[in-house]
């Protein structure tokens, strides 16, 4: 990982960051009183109703509108006749929005119907009439990769599309050099991200071309690209602007319904709002690649590892881009393996495109790399954290994806596992304990920001980060460590696409990383301003002016006899010393550290209905520096039960039909209350050297260990090595009697 | 389809709306009411993210039909705070950071009140099996649990 810049004496007395206090939009959410994206009306307002496919993969003969159009009170009704020719690169996003010669998956848009209530425009959308020619399907990953597989969609040759390999060393001759080595295969269905907010969007076209969007997403800056490439439209005519986002977990990176609203709105001349029904969001958006994965490893007498070998198969929708390749990279980020190889093999299948989930394909590598460790450490008899000690990456090991780590913190999650009360805490007769390890690699990524020094000496702070988990809260501590200033004195918000520079989504754990890093650059050029203003009334140069506890002071005797000067009183004068005073930055911020975790668990299995019960979970992880701890903690809980629920119970369900059985939060089952025990969590902080508080994402690594970790601890209850995720009742109830579920 | 005309009180208000028969409280509150802190998250009553009350019995709005509010009592987020009073539940969540997201809270607090009404001394099993119908994806229930508990601790104090 490169690092452009090092900052130094990071370990340093904050004031604000590390503390805990509430957060600036705190009170609208406790009071109803925040908009999401389901929450915006605009006058002249009507809806729109999405028709979609119920073949798995067809041809579409016709499509008639003529009784949903004659239909009073329908505004528009719209099919892909209705986008103007795409450019190469968006024509995968609009064939996912909507179909174009074939539908590829249960629940492909195929037309799309706006109207002035929600009930006429589901009855328009009723009267829309498709002709199909139903074609071959295929949804599992293993059948799809199989010769003579049915293909995906017409025109191809083959559903294997890519195959990306990373690695060093020579595998054959570790494998030789190796005493004991395991070898199995494991396999992981599609999950959904789960987010509680549907997709929801308002869309608003003048007759002038212009056009604003409302919309709950991880990044509409994204949203106002897309959509302006896809309706031929430029950048200045498309404003969008972020609502509150309920829930995305990298399922709100990608466009599903905002481009059919804008079609809609530009036919109809009104505003069109567009609101996912639950069942759709199963259906067309969202999943994650399912995944079957064959591991090798080998490791000498003394317990050192010398041979990795992975083959991954991902297959993520009809379109490619199953994000294997990521997959691949971290399978075996985790450890310092001298010959290693991992394959992974990008697969279609008549799915809904895949969209990125915390740490998109991390989960099911590591579930598969982990539980052959941890076979490794039975075979040896070894303890798990003992092996993993011995053979984990530190600082100056080559990854297993190519770079050279810097200073990193699996080694202390380790340890600190290992001295965790939990981990030497005696086990209750029945049940299991396991443990397993993670890896993100954290991004950084295009980010600008925008601070402006109000006259009373309170400062507003414009962000292009949506903010999902509390973000805001964390940028307002940046910003007022940074400035010297009170917490309470900073507010911030999401600014839209018309206010500030390009920023990327909100994902790869980047955003307190580099809009932290933007936000502190641009309280730096403030106090850079202020101090000037400061020089200027006191007649000295700036360099004689410093900057401390929130006030320009005279730097040293030499400087002059001057009562310091506040923030606030130099933004009180501001308007006789040269004007308002703000301060920006616009990067691409590099230097992300990567990211480990280590988490154990106790669970047990009931021996009649195969169903586990987690009783206690830990989570351990490297958070670089916690800006806010409480939302820390609650990344490492959240994801840690994401993790839980697809160990344990989610799964997308295909019939023989190719079409999908579970689309609702009644039979696509995730975590509840009752099902949970507290998650305790331990925030580790080695200082990432690419951010000047010491800053690494946290939010996507507490999903990546679960998988492995439940698993062995259901070895550890039940004595059943499960090797397919979900371990739902029925396999473990299968796997305890011996036959397959 | 010929509206009917529904007289009923939320939040202590006198409110008269008319809606189609088939419409749901949910809808009503958000597209006739402009009520919009009650969320949608699934339609189908498995999310709990619509929770309201009726004659003080937690329901999911998306359930109830805005016609059965007819000279009912309708309690949602929107009337939990007394002017800028915040409720004691609402100040713990914020303390004890029980929210990421957000979308899931008011009906978990709406959910909540009615739990601390019933039972003001709950134990973290009753409180966990209280809110199994509210799903949360964010946070792992963990901050949550432990607002529901510091708030019912205070307001027995009260």
């Amino acid at each position: 990982m490169p690092l452009d810049t090092q900052h130094e004496n990071q370990i340093r007395d904050f004031k604000v960051v590390g503390t805990r206090p509430v957060r600036p939009d705190g009170l609208d959410k406790v009071t109803g009183r925040a908009r999401y994206g389901a929450d915006m009306s605009l006058p002249g307002m009507i809806f729109g109703e999405i028709v979609r496919s119920t073949h798995a993969h067809a041809k579409i003969i016709s499509i008639d509108t003529s009784a949903a159009e004659a239909l009073p009170g329908v505004h528009a009704v719209i099919t892909r006749a209705d986008f103007p020719a795409q450019q190469a690169g968006m024509i995968d996003t609009l064939d996912h929005c909507m179909a174009d010669a074939e539908v590829l998956y249960d629940g492909h848009a195929v037309a799309a119907v706006a109207a002035s209530s929600k009930s006429l425009a589901r009855r328009a959308a009723a009267l829309v009439k498709v002709k199909y020619e139903a074609l071959p399907h295929v949804t599992d990953v293993d059948a799809a990769a199989a010769t003579g597989a049915p293909l995906v969609k017409m025109g191809i040759e083959s559903n294997i599309v890519d195959t990306h390999e990373f690695g060093h060393g020579d595998v054959e001759k570790g494998f030789a050099e190796a005493d004991v080595i395991v070898e199995r295969t494991f396999t992981t269905e599609a999950t959904h991200q789960g987010y509680i907010e549907p997709h929801a969007c308002v869309a608003n076209m003048g007759g002038d071309g212009v056009a604003d969007i409302w919309c709950c997403t991880q990044g509409h800056f994204m949203v106002r690209n897309t959509c302006a490439a896809i309706m031929g439209m430029s950048a200045s005519q498309l404003r969008v602007t972020a609502s509150e986002i309920g829930g995305g977990f990298g399922g709100k990176t990608c466009v599903y319904i905002e481009p059919t609203a804008l079609a809609l709105s530009k036919k109809a001349g009104r505003p069109v709002k567009i609101v996912m029904s639950r069942q759709d969001v199963f259906l067309a958006s969202g999943p994650t690649a399912s995944s079957s994965i064959d591991v090798k490893i080998g490791a000498r007498k003394d317990g050192t590892l010398v041979a990795g070998l992975a083959t991954l198969r991902y297959q993520g929708g009809a379109w490619g881009g199953s994000l294997v390749n990521m997959g691949a990279m971290a399978a075996f980020a985790c450890y310092d393996i001298p010959n290693v190889k991992a394959v992974g093999h990008d697969i279609l299948a008549n799915r809904p495109k895949l969209a990125a989930y915390r740490a998109p394909s991390a989960p099911m590598a590591a579930f598969a790399i982990e539980s052959a460790m941890t076979e490794m450490c039975e075979k040896l008899e070894v303890d798990p954290l003992d092996f993993r000690l011995k053979n984990c990456a530190r600082a100056g090991t080559k990854s297993s994806y190519g770079p050279t780590y810097g200073e990193i913190g699996l080694e202390a999650t380790l340890q600190a596992a290992k001295d965790h009360p939990h981990w030497s805490a005696p086990l209750p007769e029945g049940q299991g304990r396991g443990v397993a390890c993670g890896f993100w690699f954290n991004f950084g990524g295009q980010t600008s920001s925008s601070l402006n020094i109000n006259e009373d000496g309170t400062v507003g702070l414009s962000v292009g980060t949506p903010d999902i988990g509390g973000s805001r809260a964390a940028m307002c501590q940046m910003a007022a460590e940074a400035l010297g200033i009170p917490y309470e004195k900073v507010r911030a918000i999401v600014a839209d696409t018309a206010s500030l520079g390009y920023n990327d989504v909100t994902d790869g754990s980047r955003t307190t990383f580099a809009s932290g890093l933007a936000v502190i650059n641009s309280a730096n050029q403030a106090v850079e301003r202020l101090c000037e203003r400061a020089a200027q009334t006191w007649d000295i140069p700036v360099e004689a002016v410093e900057w401390k506890d929130g006030a320009a002071h005279p730097a040293g005797a030499n400087a002059g006899n001057f009562a310091p000067l506040t923030l606030a009183e130099i933004a009180a004068d501001s308007g006789s010393t040269g004007g308002p005073i703000s301060g920006h930055s616009e990067i691409n911020a590099d230097g992300a550290g990567v990211s480990f975790g280590t988490h154990i668990c106790d669970a047990e299995v009931d021996q009649e209905t195969g169903r586990t019960t987690i009783t206690r979970y830990t989570v351990i992880q490297d958070a670089g520096k916690a800006i806010h701890p409480d939302y820390v903690e609650g990344q490492f809980q959240g994801g840690a039960v994401q993790g839980i629920g697809w160990a344990l119970n989610e799964e997308y369900i295909y019939g023989e039909d190719g079409r999908l059985q579970n689309a609702g939060f009644l039979d696509y089952r995730i975590p509840v209350a009752s099902d949970l025990p507290m998650i305790d969590t331990q925030i580790l902080e080695i200082p990432n050297p690419g951010h000047p508080y010491g800053v690494r994402g946290v939010g996507e690594t507490p999903i990546v260990p679960p998988l492995a970790t439940v698993a062995h601890a259901i070895k550890g209850s039940c004595g059943q090595r499960m090797t397919s995720i979900p371990m739902s009742p029925p396999k473990v109830l299968a796997a305890l009697k011996g036959r397959t579920a | 389809m010929s509206q009917l005309q529904v007289s009923t009180t939320v939040n202590g208000d006198p409110v008269e709306f008319l809606c189609e028969p088939d419409e749901s409280l949910m809808d009503v509150l958000r597209d006739r009411l402009g009520l919009t802190g009650t969320k949608e998250g699934c339609g189908s009553g498995d999310c709990g993210a619509c929770s309201v009350t009726v004659d003080g019995r937690l329901v999911c709005s998306c359930l109830v039909l805005g016609a059965e509010a007819q000279g009912r009592e309708i309690g949602t987020i929107e009337g939990m705070a007394k002017g800028e009073q915040l409720h004691t539940l609402q100040k713990k969540f914020l303390e004890h950071a029980a929210l990421q997201c957000g979308i899931c809270t008011p009906g978990i607090l709406v959910a909540a009140e009615a739990l601390l009404k019933e039972n003001p001394d709950p134990t973290e099993t009753e409180v966990r099996y209280w809110l199994a119908g509210n799903l949360c994806r964010c946070t792992g229930y963990d901050k949550i649990i432990r607002a529901v508990m510091d708030a019912a601790t205070e307001m027995r104090g009260a």
